[in-house]
């Protein structure tokens, strides 16, 4: 079987797994959704039209959609309608050379949760069925990999792997608090689908890797502080970083940039 | 050696009748006293947090005694024995209830409002150590105060085996392996708040039971700590956590958070047998969830409820538990609600499902919820219209469904379930006629 060209047809083939999963055994109201896809979708159009781009198609805010709507948590009506505006908003707002550096999933879901207590990420919300997890992994390998970012996703999945490890040891806990930590599917969920936006992420490899590891290290940091949710918090945070490690690295050739890369960046808005 | 200790935890699961007392707890001399459930209520806004800790402990009242970690020493305006009463009656306004409807008759078509008809209630619902040897344990003493019927003390300790020695040798009896559990928490710099009854102190108060011990910190962790509870647990505990915040339903940061299944209607026998069914009903929604996951069984805004199966806590209760954001003016709040949200959470945890502390975070959901299970009473009178047959088939199928509907929460057998409906279980539906020619 052929799979796609474009491998963010894997990816909302995923996420949309997801989303019928929390539809259906999860306690994910109905409501919610079709609000951050209006949302997000009603805010690409506008913004193509207001700054006369060429259109860029509807996939990429199909995939922050569905980001959102995995991650971000509503009490109120209005806050998955503020994420997805904020979110698409960002791509077109916020950018230096030409390029977009917040993560807009990421970025919408941390506004929110700045802005209002009524808008939260609940970490734990997947359960820890082991099934459940092993398939989110070699699905979410397959398409890190399609879109040759599994260095990004792996490297800060090493990362905080070991920081945590260390904490452990460090604790004198046992191993099984280890994978517990780790059992979660919102970590498999930000390592494969949103730290590895090829968008947001430095260009070099190396600049890559270090920036992984930086979000690694400041979540780790957050959450010796008891911060909830520190991973989405290091991303936002460390986001800005992603213009100045390109600028250190800018000497890098643009040819080094994989096809299947080429072809993601290209579509940018 | 003759004073018993406890972990972190105490009290009770309103369908868990067997009362008892969890944690660390160690009886008399061979004697095993198991503290299966226990109750807590954490009050928290910002870093502010009162605990409050409900206590069951019904043996020996010398034998009793109890291990907290917390974030810093406490000084003795941070300490106060509260009244058992308030943990009553958060327990009373929050339990899975059962509510009844009744059939109106079908030649009048009419129906009666909701009643509840109350909420399941709770059935179950040491010689100083010489300084110098302290020292040399690594083991400080920061502060010691009576409050209460307590004695208490607030250790800081450098390392794990120096704490249990130092315990040990004050007369705490220490489960083993309590070092490897207290270890955690020294690396955390936790300080550790020791209680044990003074019986002196005790006698005066004239009480039978244990009142509550409650304790006021500023701590970014949103936290219970209940691994110390499971060094000498034998199997899983259960523990009812009241968590009252300002904005919202609170849930567990690190554990599954999921719902109990709710608002479905039941056989009507299930009104004598409501302890068991609630019984079985937590253990399969717990097992379907890996034995992991905290179950909500109440969120709702303390200023209404409905139906009530106890009423709202006053503000003077909501005092006593340490709640202090609440504007005192007489009708300051109406029916649109308070500024507070009470979430009734029940862990059954044990060593291997439940390897780290609880962490909680609060949300922005402030969508009721409570566990209530429905009973509809058919009519029972006498129907001499065209309708009355109708009324006798659609009620047919509303008995099975019910049936079916209770298999499914308790996961009891057909047999039970038929036999405890009695008349109304109205048969197998009969087979089509096809199915009975191949056999």
């Amino acid at each position: 079987m052929r799979l796609p060209k474009d491998a963010r047809w894997l990816q909302i083939a995923f996420l949309a797994s997801f989303l019928i999963l929390g539809l259906l055994a999860r306690d994910f109201p109905l409501w919610h959704a079709p609000l951050v896809f209006a949302a997000c979708l009603a805010t690409q159009i506008a913004c193509e039209r207001i700054l006369r781009r060429k259109p860029a198609g509807l996939l990429s805010p199909l995939i922050t959609s569905l980001g959102l709507t995995l991650l971000l948590r509503a009490g109120a009506w209005w806050v998955p309608v503020l994420a997805g505006v904020l979110a698409i908003g960002s791509k077109f707002t916020l950018r230096v050379r030409g390029r977009h550096f917040f993560n807009p999933a990421n970025f919408g879901l941390c506004c929110l949760m700045l802005i209002t207590p009524r808008a939260w990420c609940s970490p734990t919300q997947w359960g820890e069925g082991a099934m459940v997890l092993l398939w989110i992994l070699v699905l979410g390998c397959a398409v890190a990999h399609r879109a040759f970012r599994s260095d990004v996703s792996l490297a800060f999945l090493g990362s905080w792997t070991a920081l945590r490890a260390a904490r452990v040891l460090y604790l004198g806990q046992r191993v099984p608090v280890l994978m517990h930590q780790l059992a979660s599917g919102s970590l498999l969920l930000f390592t494969f689908f949103m730290i590895s936006d090829p968008k947001t992420t430095p260009r070099a490899p190396a600049a890559r890797l270090l920036f992984a590891a930086i979000v690694a290290s400041v979540a780790f940091a957050l959450q010796l502080r008891f911060v909830q949710n520190p991973i989405v918090w290091a991303l936002f945070f460390c986001a800005p970083l992603v213009p100045v490690l390109d600028a250190l690295t800018s000497n890098e050739k643009k040819e080094t940039l994989p096809c299947a890369l080429q072809s993601v960046v290209s579509s940018s808005p | 050696m003759r004073t018993a200790i406890c972990g972190f935890v105490l009290a009770l699961s309103a369908a868990h009748p067997a009362a008892a007392f969890c944690g660390f707890f160690v009886g008399k001399a061979d004697s095993q006293l198991f503290n299966k459930s226990s109750q807590v209520a954490i009050v928290r806004d910002g870093e502010h947090t009162v605990i409050t800790m409900g206590n069951d402990f019904s043996g020996e009242m010398n034998e009793f005694a109890l291990v907290v970690p917390v974030p810093s020493v406490l000084s003795r305006d941070q300490i106060h024995v509260g009244e058992r009463r308030l943990l009553e009656r958060l327990d009373a306004y929050s339990a899975p209830r059962l509510v009844e409807y009744s059939d109106g008759d079908p030649c009048a078509v009419r129906r009666y409002p909701a009643m509840a008809l109350g909420a399941m209630r709770s059935h179950v619902a040491a010689s100083p150590v010489a300084e110098r040897a302290t020292k040399a344990l690594g083991v400080t003493v920061e502060a010691a105060y009576t409050v209460g019927e307590y004695d208490i003390v607030l250790l800081s300790a450098n390392q794990s085996e120096g704490l249990e020695i130092w315990l040990r040798e004050s007369g705490y009896r220490m489960p083993p392996r309590a070092a490897a559990a207290l270890a955690p928490y020294i690396r955390q710099q936790m300080k550790f708040f020791v209680a044990k009854v003074n019986l002196k102190e005790q006698r005066k108060t004239g009480f039978q039971q244990l009142r509550p011990i409650q304790i006021a910190f500023d701590s970014p962790r949103f936290m219970l700590p209940i691994r110390l509870g499971m060094a000498n647990a034998d199997g899983p505990q259960d523990m009812i956590v009241y968590a009252v915040t300002r904005n919202g339903r609170v849930e567990s940061s690190n554990y599954q958070t999921v719902k109990m299944p709710s608002d479905v209607e039941v056989p009507e026998f299930v009104q004598r047998e409501f302890g068991d069914f609630y019984q079985a009903t937590f253990a399969k929604a717990w097992r379907g969830h890996g034995r992991r996951a905290l179950l909500t069984e109440y969120v709702w805004n303390m200023g209404f409820c409905d139906p009530c199966a106890a009423p709202p806590l006053d503000q003077e209760e909501l005092r006593g538990l340490g709640v202090f954001w609440l504007n005192d003016q007489p009708g300051a709040y109406h029916m649109g609600g308070m500024p507070l949200t009470l979430t009734r959470l029940h862990v059954r945890y044990d060593s291997e499902h439940f390897p780290e502390d609880l962490m909680f975070q609060q949300t922005g959901d402030q969508q009721p919820f409570q566990g209530r299970y429905i009973l509809r009473h058919p009519y029972r009178g006498e129907i001499s219209c065209a309708a009355g047959s109708e009324y006798r088939k659609e009620l047919d199928v509303r008995h099975r469904q019910e049936a079916a509907t209770l298999a499914s929460l308790t996961g009891w057998d057909a047999a039970r379930i038929h036999a405890g409906m009695g008349s109304d279980w109205p048969g197998e539906p009969q087979q089509p006629w096809w199915k009975t020619i191949w056999r």
